[in-house]
């Protein structure tokens, strides 16, 4: 049995206090008022003659009003923007564990069942995560922020667009798809985790059986949800841009990222000598799945970002345009983080057996997800006005805390190691 | 001196595994070991050095790349940087995703024929050659170890008798 150390629940305690603090700071520091924003645009251009001269050589009043008006209602966003990435982020890393969970117990893989009680752990933070998540997709849907512009009457009125896809676009089927998406998930998490734990105790495989099954469901549920959970809580904070691979490619992004948690969360608990059953060989094998979902992802980023550069169509084209002018090295340091550093890295086979190299490339790989999903929500909340500062820091920070102690509270619930699967020993004994 | 060789048969691929643990052991030197398909840990257990193939691949694919990039900059970019439906050919890095598939393919093609050519190359293959069995059913279902005889005829002889080898025979190699 696992012991959750007083030093780590301690660090997961201070990150999530730190976190709140930091949270209610960025919604307390938010503009409130367009003299606010005057404020922040005089201050900033303090100096800069030019863009000084710029913002009073607006003639036009109104235009002034409205381009303020917009300003601010980004920086409204930002605090609400970063919390929506982390606690999104965090989440599906939670469901990407457990994607990976349920295709192993659909492969019948021979390698991975001592590391189940691990993913199981892990997959544990999908219900607090899923909680938290609704609760911030109800205050954003019902317009108490500009998260999704599609949940403003007032602008769906005047936009005929955004009018057009209301059949799918409003409030009570959206948060309706989102119950119904994370109660599947959560409950297919819940009885497989049953089933496992009754699977020790039993005297046949029935309950292996059941699990199977069970697995074989969720994996087609997921990825119909999967799909239509993309473009709910993702593609539609950009409600006038569609794609049709956003839902693979945001797959493979926190699939990859729940895989590395599952590596990192292992070589944990490895090394605190709680794993005695987990060899080099299980690592060598989560580092391949890191390495190739890494490749993966940035198969899909490239194949998203060639079509739309390629054809250039000016209806789709902005989404890139937005991105490489004011997100220029979050767009691209995600390619660099996400596919140049693990392939250089995880390419080489004794690199993939050694502890600190792996500690090391997810870290970067979970950082450069991070990234990725900031990329995708950010540019439509809260544009040009970006910055990687306080409020995305304490929201990471929270989120991180929370994750910690969820999954970790977990892991001291169970056995590290289920006992009557029967790939149990072969799993022991695995080599490669 | 004498070029005189043992052929140990086994027609038993743990059995094989067995007496090669057991004439490493013996410090016999075993000049080679034929088997009808790959036996998992045979290269381990004779020591045999890891294969460097890979790395080799790795700088293929390098080459690979680089020929890409070259070929499409000099064409696309120095060379007659015509205005095809509008794409930027100003510069390499501005219509770089026109490039990547081209630029893939190429690194993919060059690592993996490289490859085999340095593999074909290694193991001395090529048509035409001869082959070399020592014995046909080796590449049917029985393995053979071959060891060099110094003057310990008889005592070789009776070591891989008791190894499990269903035929031990001494040949005069040319």
């Amino acid at each position: 049995m696992y012991t959750f150390s007083n030093k780590l629940k301690t660090f997961s305690f201070v990150l999530m206090i730190v976190g709140v603090l930091g949270i209610g700071y960025g919604f307390i520091s938010a503009p409130k008022t367009i003299e606010d924003v005057e404020n922040i645009i005089a201050s900033e251009n303090h100096g800069h003659i030019n863009n000084h001269k710029h913002v009073h050589d607006v003639r036009d009043e109104v235009e002034h009003k409205h381009h303020l008006e917009h300003v601010l209602t980004q920086l409204s966003n930002k605090p609400w923007a970063a919390l929506y990435v982390a606690c999104i982020f965090t989440l599906l890393i939670a469901a990407g564990a457990l994607a990976f969970y349920a295709i192993q117990q659909v492969a019948q893989a021979g390698w991975s069942p001592v590391l189940f009680r691990v993913m199981q752990g892990i997959t544990a933070y999908l219900l607090p995560g899923s909680v938290i998540f609704i609760v911030l997709l109800a205050i954003a849907g019902t317009n108490n922020n500009h998260l999704f512009i599609w949940a403003d009457s007032h602008i769906v009125e005047h936009d005929e667009l955004i009018k057009a896809k209301s059949g799918f676009l409003n409030f009570p089927s959206w948060i309706l798809r989102a119950v119904v998406i994370l109660a599947g998930w959560n409950l297919y998490r819940y009885f497989s985790r049953k089933n496992c734990l009754a699977q020790d105790d039993s005297s046949d495989n029935a309950n292996y059986k059941k699990n199977f099954k069970l697995s074989a469901g969720f994996l087609v549920f997921f990825i119909v949800t999967e799909s239509i959970m993309a473009w709910d809580w993702i593609m539609s904070v950009d409600p006038h841009w569609f794609s049709t691979l956003f839902g693979w490619y945001v797959f493979a992004s926190f699939f990859v990222s729940g895989i590395t948690t599952i590596s990192l969360v292992t070589l944990y608990l490895k090394s605190k000598g709680y794993l005695e059953n987990v060899n080099t060989s299980h690592i060598h094998d989560l580092s391949k799945f890191m390495f190739g979902i890494s490749i993966f992802w940035t198969y899909l980023w490239f194949s998203q970002f060639m079509l739309i550069w390629y054809s250039n169509i000016p209806e789709e084209i902005t989404y890139f345009v937005t991105r490489i002018e004011d997100y220029n090295i979050t767009f691209f340091g995600a390619v660099a983080l996400n596919f140049i550093f693990p392939f250089l890295v995880l390419i080489n086979t004794d690199f993939k057996r050694i502890s600190w190299v792996i500690v090391m490339a997810g870290i970067v790989i979970l950082f450069g997800h991070y990234v990725d999903f900031f990329n995708m929500i950010m540019p439509a909340t809260v544009g040009d006005q970006w910055f990687i500062g306080v409020p995305e820091l304490s929201s990471l920070a929270f989120f991180f805390g929370l994750f910690i102690f969820v999954v970790f509270t977990a892991l001291t619930k169970v056995p590290l190691l289920p006992k009557r699967n029967p790939f149990i020993e072969e799993s022991k004994h695995f080599h490669y | 001196m004498s070029n005189k060789v043992i052929y140990a048969i086994y027609n038993d691929d743990d059995v094989l595994m067995d007496a090669v643990h057991k004439t490493k052991k013996a410090h016999y030197h075993i000049e080679e070991v034929f088997t009808p398909f790959p036996v998992h840990g045979l290269d381990k257990a004779l020591g045999i050095p890891p294969t460097r193939l890979a790395i080799c691949a790795f700088i293929y694919g390098c080459i690979g790349l680089s020929v890409a990039t070259i070929m499409m900059n000099y064409i696309m970019i120095t060379d007659w940087p015509q205005d095809i439906g509008g794409k930027p050919s100003f510069a390499y890095y501005q219509n770089m995703p026109a490039f990547v598939p081209v630029m893939f393919e190429m690194t993919v093609f060059f690592a993996a024929h490289l490859m085999v050519i340095t593999f074909y190359l290694r193991s001395k293959l090529w048509p035409f050659k001869k082959a070399e069995n020592p014995d046909l059913r080796t590449t049917d279902d029985h393995f053979l170890m071959e060891v060099s005889v110094d003057d310990n005829e008889q005592e070789l002889v009776s070591f891989f008798k008791g190894t499990g080898a269903t035929e031990v025979k001494v040949i005069e190699k040319h």
